[in-house]
């Protein structure tokens, strides 16, 4: 979808104003100020958390169950902990979690991809092999058994989650690859005796980096996403507070047949939020590297050539 | 028919991946599995039934090698051994006591989210800049984002608890017979309508923004300009030349989704306490019941692929450059 910014890379000047352009235009594009400004908020909430409540955020502080009221913003669990203060620390977790999966799982799609596309051949095959039996076997059934089988605790959440998550961006990535080793720029370096991992890392690297931030924010989103379904399901680490984990009190201490709507919207409130903005941006990366998608005012253009 | 073999090539693969996965997990697992379930089932195992398990779960001390034939050629053969928490029913009969509604929800959700969701994408890209265009994806990708697990819980609260139009436990009414009668259909149906709702809702906006960008893409090739210029109507050209031609993606997505909705179908059946083989398996885990784990696991990927495999075969049907490859 973003091969629009590899059209021209061969002329110089063409090929640095698509960058200037692209950080231009994701500030001035609507959707990804939307998103970075929640981001934000949500990364200075995780920061800030021990600052704005103090102290252990799973003790008991009051009666169970109460309403939203000034004391409790968000009222209390059926133990009687704090909603509020559960779900700001909940948030780093969530955050931390979601950040290291998103990042591994994309570290080991680039080295995968990028090993694809360079060496092709018999190391291409095997690798798009093993990519693509990843990417069908069903993720959340593997999680599952992978998590029940290994040691619970925060380790084995994040490395079950970059387990199941890295082959949907190496395809990805891949497939961007290939289209860049095929450029005359790349042939050149071969030619002139560059190391492998040169060509890889400083020549392919550089030029696929908006689909890399896509394919990032893709995966941060899907970290974010299944630690809290593995944490609902009760395979995480139940002694971490999470968004993940509060929802599986919710739902263990039955707030939602008693009526306590306060325990369970909250956290999953924050975690939508969280994948909305991160869509938001994913998308407005996509809308300024792909000028097919931008908002245009003839609605049909005579130019062909399939995007995608 | 080349392409088919090389298909079926990969399936049999990845197939062979999660078995040998299944096979050596238990293996390299700290601990030993066979006494922490011996322990649960409270000394009713026959001692040649721990036998089995133990060699099922690896506690065993031939080579490994040897142990892998074994193990390969009882999965081949259908023996997956006993479930320990439905204790002493075999793993293959409570697997197939439970797929058939997994199958429902899952199915059910699939065809409604892609149906509706790749004529709103068709819509939205005939119309570009029109209502549906500009409202529906962000709300469609806000709505996305909540997890499945969640929006169940709400529609559970919601239309469940607080409104009580729906059931919110189980697929039929308890002490209802199982029979083909008008009755037990309406309440499986009524049943139905919260789990699927949620995955429908959660899946619909991806459809939708992918036959929409594929659409778009369609809708600027030449011939559109020509079908416009013949003076066909309106509708014709959208559903006919351009819909028809978009339609490749999102029949390669229908087999990839597939996957995600078995996930999708299993948070909802534990929310639901549907009685599928997600709430099964989550219960496995749970029971320490390992040899149920594993079956559930194995056919479950088995479903998927064999979807996979039958959405290969239309697509050679659909796409003549795939046969004369």
């Amino acid at each position: 979808m973003t091969t629009a910014i590899l059209k021209k890379p061969t002329e110089p000047t063409a090929a640095r104003k698509p960058n200037r352009s692209f950080v231009h235009g994701l500030i001035t594009n609507k959707k990804a100020l939307v998103g970075m400004i929640v981001m934000l908020v949500f990364i200075a909430l995780a920061l800030l958390a021990p600052v704005l409540f103090p102290g252990d955020p799973s003790r008991i502080t009051a009666m169970a169950s109460l309403e939203p009221s000034p004391e409790h913003w968000l009222g209390t669990t059926a133990k009687g902990q704090d909603v509020l203060a559960l779900t700001v620390h909940g948030s780093r977790s969530s955050l931390f979690v979601g950040l290291i999966v998103g990042f591994g799982s994309t570290f080991i799609g680039i080295l995968v991809g990028l090993a694809s596309a360079y060496f092709g051949k018999f190391i291409d095959e095997a690798l798009s092999l093993v990519t693509n039996v990843f990417l069908l076997l069903p993720g959340l059934p593997l999680l599952v058994i992978l998590a029940a089988f290994l040691p619970p605790g925060l380790g084995t959440v994040i490395l079950v989650l970059v387990v199941t998550g890295w082959a949907g961006s190496a395809r990805v990535l891949r497939s961007q690859a290939l289209s860049i080793r095929s450029k005359d720029f790349v042939a050149a370096a071969v030619v002139s005796g560059e190391r492998a991992g040169r060509i890889m890392f400083r020549e392919i690297l550089p030029n696929m980096a908006s689909i890399v931030m896509g394919t990032l924010l893709g995966c941060v989103i899907y970290g974010i996403g299944a630690q809290a379904g593995l944490e609902f399901l009760g395979l995480g680490d139940v002694s971490t507070v999470s968004w993940g984990n509060n929802l599986f009190w919710a739902g263990n201490e039955g707030a939602l047949l008693t009526g306590s709507w306060w325990v369970f919207v909250p956290s999953g409130v924050c975690i939508a939020l969280v994948a909305f903005a991160l869509a938001l941006i994913n998308y407005a990366v996509d809308e300024v590297t792909n000028p097919r998608l931008r908002k245009i005012k003839t609605p049909k253009n005579t130019e062909r050539s399939a995007a995608k | 028919m080349r392409f088919i073999l090389r298909r079926l090539g990969f399936y049999l693969i990845a197939f062979w991946a999660s078995i040998t996965l299944n096979f050596l997990l238990p293996r390299f697992m700290p601990g030993d599995p066979v006494s922490r379930m011996f322990a649960r089932t409270q000394g009713k195992m026959q001692p040649e039934q721990i036998e089995a398990l133990r060699k099922m779960l690896g506690v065993d001390t031939r080579p490994l090698w040897e142990q892998y034939v074994d193990y390969m050629h009882n999965i081949l053969t259908g023996q997956m051994g006993v479930s320990i928490s439905r204790f002493p029913t075999p793993v293959t009969e409570v697997i197939a006591s439970q797929i058939g509604w997994t199958l429902l929800l899952g199915g059910t959700a699939l065809v409604f989210a892609a149906i509706i969701g790749n004529l709103l994408g068709i819509l939205a890209a005939w119309r570009r800049g029109g209502a549906i265009d500009s409202a529906l994806p962000p709300l469609l990708i806000f709505i996305g984002s909540f997890p499945y697990f969640w929006l169940a819980m709400g529609a559970l609260y919601l239309f469940g608890v607080v409104l009580g139009w729906f059931p919110i436990r189980h697929a039929f009414t308890d002490g209802l017979e199982p029979a083909f009668t008008w009755e037990f259909i309406g309440d499986v149906g009524a049943h139905l309508v919260l789990p699927a709702l949620t995955i429908v809702l959660v899946s619909i906006g991806g459809w939708m923004l992918g036959m929409r960008n594929t659409m778009i893409a369609t809708n600027a090739e030449d011939y559109i300009t020509m079908a416009e210029a013949k003076g066909l109507r309106p509708g014709r050209i959208m559903l006919r030349y351009a819909a028809r031609n978009a339609m490749l993606p999102s029949v390669t997505s229908f087999g990839m989704s597939l996957g995600f909705v078995v996930g999708g179908a299993m948070l909802t059946e534990v929310v639901f306490a549907y009685p599928g083989v997600g709430y099964q398996l989550l219960n496995a885990v749970q029971g320490l019941d390992y040899p149920l784990m594993q079956g559930l696991f194995l056919t479950i990927t088995a479903a998927v692929l064999l979807a996979n495999f039958l959405v290969d075969i239309l697509y050679v049907r659909l796409d003549p450059r795939v046969r004369s490859n």
